[in-house]
């Protein structure tokens, strides 16, 4: 394990039920993200790769084991360290994008900055930035029904940025998305890729999975393959994955 | 068409057994409504004739009162007098007892002061009018007192106690009722004001002391009037003759001692029409707050052919058979507890006549509920049967409102206030209903608030009596017994809308901690979100409380409540609320995010 690890887990493991009933999630699981690095999780609806997500942004609580994330322990924290985690060092990005409909694409954005208890200007300054790096700013005032699949997704991700998180999740973020729309979110990707954000993606799309720089392969809850990529993402992530026009 | 009742028949009975507690909540609530309708219908036909008649009967009660009230000359008198004399004997006059000569004179006992008529009479029994001793005895002679039953009572003065009359000592022989008097506090309805203050006659109660001491309490200011008792043939057939005798028949005096249960009706109608207000907001938030779960029924049904009515009828099925149960209870509830209502006093014998529900009251109880499953599932079955299937089936639930300008505000404000505006802004007519809800509640306890520092005022100002009035409490008691329904009502509203509320914003809660709020702060901002209508809602109370007051009081006075009364209300209203609501809103935003997440992907 590297000491430069922003994720490191050891024998992570989440358990439903009890006795005959009793389901391994996560079973045991060992894992180290470096930062910058795009680590893709892959496998069959039900190994326990969204778990895994939930478990690793502090969204749910593991059954045992131990889980590091930038140098401070996730499963012994309180549920308000929790919640600073997420707020300060983790964003999501939901398959169901997870928008609030009542809210416009910008003020979707700027949520988490007003959570964290940044004045209204300034999340509202920090959420039209990102919806320009997102190649959205003119769909600002729109509601979430009146934009497209990607564009939605794209307005997620941007709201996954607003914190400035050390570390990105993405659980099937273009498992709702047709080929187009796939196309644009990969790309956004890409460009977070090349920043040098750390991403961890969860998907059963293998064109997604080529572009990262890791990819494990799950199944029952636990890791059974791990290749290296070796560093693709720097070229284009929608050439390798097939998708460019 | 049978196979639909069926259907429809089991789908109700099935959702009733599934959903016990709400079904419990929403039954009490329609009970309440209901009960206090059929109440406030049966007491419509109820009296006092029963008590009245019986104390008619044991004080040989006459048909008619003459009082007499010369101005004091003793040229009037004389005349007056000479009047009475005739009428003693005039056609149709069949017996007669007095005039007895009365005076108002202050009185003093067991540390009171009130008003007093006293009144003249024999130690003999008198033929007309011999009140009915209930404790000690008779006048003894000359400085000895009989107190009215209800007037000894307020007073706190036994037989064997002392009394003062305009300031000389008398012993109280007995306590008596009688069915010439109305009794305490309304001697002076009949027309003793005209010699005494209004302040003072509203405090007066009746004694009897000898002739001699009757007359000799009286003085310039206060002279002596005259009761002539009298029994006729036919009371229709007799004539005053004279601007100086006010004639008071037995039915009149029987009306005036019916009077605390007319005060009484009139309060329970008020606040039935408050309690069925609520029964219709509760109704109107489950039935709203449901839909979401109800949606993919509604699809399926659709998909499998159901028509939009059919669609309707399901959903109004259930809340019919709640108000048909309610509405049954209800009645029954009205019909046992109006004989604890229209109990007589202790101003006559015996005890209250048992009203029975006649079928006016039970047609109307019946319609009133099922009007209320009505209106409060009205909404949310059109829209159900208009919903287009597809989104049924995905059950969907109905997009919430955006609120441009509350977003924008809420931004510049705290987390917990911005979540709990979100929250708000989401569904404003759930709010609205929260808000009316206490706004009647909050109501109700002003009203109550507001009559009973009336009380205070009439008979705790300078120069009153310090005396309960027996009226007054036995209204403040209906009104305490309603008020407490009307809070019992309120809370299960406000239950009902925090069970929506959070069924609604479980994912948004979820969303909000995943960018990064606190639990805390997500169950604060939830319980906010409820308690920020509730105090506009006991806000809004205060001058509807004082209106309902004005009204049950018949619109002659406008009080108002002590302010720390008022405080006390909205502090209470926002702690009832905050208690009620938090434990489901602790308990879903303790619930772990991704699951919570999930429920909506799925």
């Amino acid at each position: 394990m590297s000491d430069a690890a922003l994720v490191r887990a050891r024998g992570l493991r989440k358990e439903y039920g009890t006795g005959e009933g009793l389901v391994r999630a996560v079973d045991s699981v060992d894992l180290d993200v470096a930062a910058g690095e795009t680590v893709a999780v892959m496998g069959p609806s039900g190994c326990g790769k969204s778990t895994l997500l939930h478990l690793l942004g502090g969204l749910d609580r593991a059954s045992g084991g131990e889980l590091h994330l930038a140098g401070q322990r996730v499963d012994q924290m309180s549920e308000r360290g929790l919640a600073r985690l997420r707020r300060d060092t983790v964003g999501f990005v939901f398959q169901a994008f997870h928008l609030m409909d009542e809210l416009t694409a910008v003020e979707n954005v700027e949520l988490p900055a007003l959570l964290a208890g940044k004045s209204a200007r300034a999340a509202r300054k920090r959420a039209v930035e990102l919806l320009e790096q997102v190649g959205l700013a003119d769909r600002a005032g729109f509601l979430p029904p009146a934009l497209s699949g990607g564009q939605r997704q794209r307005v997620a991700v941007a709201r996954a940025l607003a914190s400035e998180p050390l570390l990105v999740l993405a659980d099937e973020p273009t498992g709702n998305l047709d080929s187009a729309a796939t196309l644009e979110v990969l790309r956004l990707f890409e460009t977070l890729h090349e920043a040098g954000q750390t991403l961890v993606i969860v998907t059963h799309d293998a064109r997604i999975a080529a572009t990262a720089d890791r990819l494990i392969s799950m199944r029952d809850g636990a890791f059974v393959d791990e290749t290296r990529l070796g560093g693709s993402a720097a070229g284009s992530l929608a050439s390798l994955a097939g998708l460019d026009g | 068409m049978t196979g639909r009742l069926r259907l429809i028949g089991r789908l109700a009975a099935r959702d009733l057994r599934r959903r016990r507690t709400e079904a419990f909540l929403l039954l009490l609530a329609f009970t309440a409504a209901t009960a206090t309708l059929a109440l406030g219908l049966t007491l419509n036909g109820a009296s006092n004739d029963q008590s009245y008649r019986q104390t008619r009967t044991a004080t040989a009660g006459p048909d008619v009162v003459l009082s007499l009230n010369p101005d004091g000359s003793a040229m009037a008198t004389r005349q007056g007098l000479a009047q009475l004399a005739a009428l003693e004997h005039a056609s149709g006059v069949t017996g007669h007892s007095g005039p007895f000569p009365a005076t108002w004179v202050p009185l003093g006992g067991n540390g009171h002061t009130a008003g007093a008529q006293v009144e003249g009479r024999e130690s003999a029994p008198a033929s007309l009018d011999q009140p009915k001793v209930t404790q000690g005895s008779w006048l003894r002679g000359n400085g000895t007192a009989v107190l009215e039953r209800t007037f000894a009572q307020a007073l706190g003065v036994t037989a064997g106690g002392t009394v003062t009359l305009n300031g000389r000592s008398f012993t109280v022989a007995g306590i008596a009722v009688s069915a010439a008097v109305p009794p305490y506090p309304r001697v002076c309805d009949d027309g003793c004001e005209d010699t005494t203050s209004m302040q003072a006659g509203a405090q007066t109660g009746q004694v009897w002391v000898t002739e001699a001491d009757a007359r000799s309490l009286a003085t310039r200011s206060e002279p002596l009037y005259y009761f002539l008792n009298l029994k006729l043939a036919d009371p229709g057939q007799a004539d005053a003759g004279s601007s100086d005798i006010t004639w008071n028949t037995w039915q009149s005096i029987s009306w005036l001692d019916s009077k605390v249960i007319l005060s009484e009706q009139n309060v329970m109608m008020i606040f039935s029409s408050l309690l069925g207000i609520l029964a219709i907001a509760s109704v109107a938030v489950l039935v709203g707050g449901r839909m979401a779960d109800q949606a993919r029924r509604v699809g399926l049904l659709k998909a499998v052919g159901g028509t939009p009515e059919l669609v309707a009828a399901v959903l109004l099925a259930e809340y019919v058979v709640i108000a048909g149960v309610a509405a049954v209870t209800g009645l029954l509830i009205g019909w046992a507890a109006a004989p604890l209502i229209t109990r007589p006093g202790a101003g006559l014998l015996g005890t209250g006549a048992s009203p029975g529900l006649t079928a006016g009251t039970i047609v109307v109880v019946m319609a009133v509920a099922l009007l209320i499953a009505l209106i409060g599932t009205f909404i949310p079955a059109v829209r159900a049967a208009r919903v287009s299937t597809i989104r049924a089936l995905a059950g969907s639930a109905r997009p919430p409102k955006r609120r441009a300008r509350l977003t924008a505000l809420s931004a510049r404000l705290p987390v917990v206030m911005l979540l709990a505006l979100r929250i708000a802004g989401r569904r404003p007519r759930r709010a609205a209903l929260n808000l009316a809800s206490i706004a009647i509640t909050a109501g109700g306890i002003i009203a109550m608030l507001a009559i009973a520092s009336t009380g205070r005022v009439s008979f705790l100002a300078p120069g009153g009596s310090g005396l309960a009035n027996p009226i007054a409490e036995q209204n403040g008691q209906v009104m305490l017994v309603v008020t407490v329904m009307l809070g019992i009502l309120a809370a299960i509203n406000v239950v009902f809308i925090t069970w929506a509320s959070v069924h609604d914003v479980r994912v948004s809660s979820a969303l909000a901690r995943a960018l990064g709020a606190t639990p805390e702060q997500a169950t604060a901002g939830l319980v906010a979100a409820q308690a920020l209508p509730a105090l506009g809602g006991a806000v809004l109370g205060v001058p509807l409380g004082i209106g309902l007051s004005a009204a049950i009081q018949h619109g002659t006075t406008v009080t108002y409540p002590p302010v720390a009364g008022i405080l006390a209300v909205l502090a209470g209203t926002v702690t009832a609320v905050t208690a009620l609501t938090t434990p489901a809103a602790y308990a879903s935003n303790h619930r772990p995010i991704a699951q919570a997440l999930h429920d909506q992907a799925t």
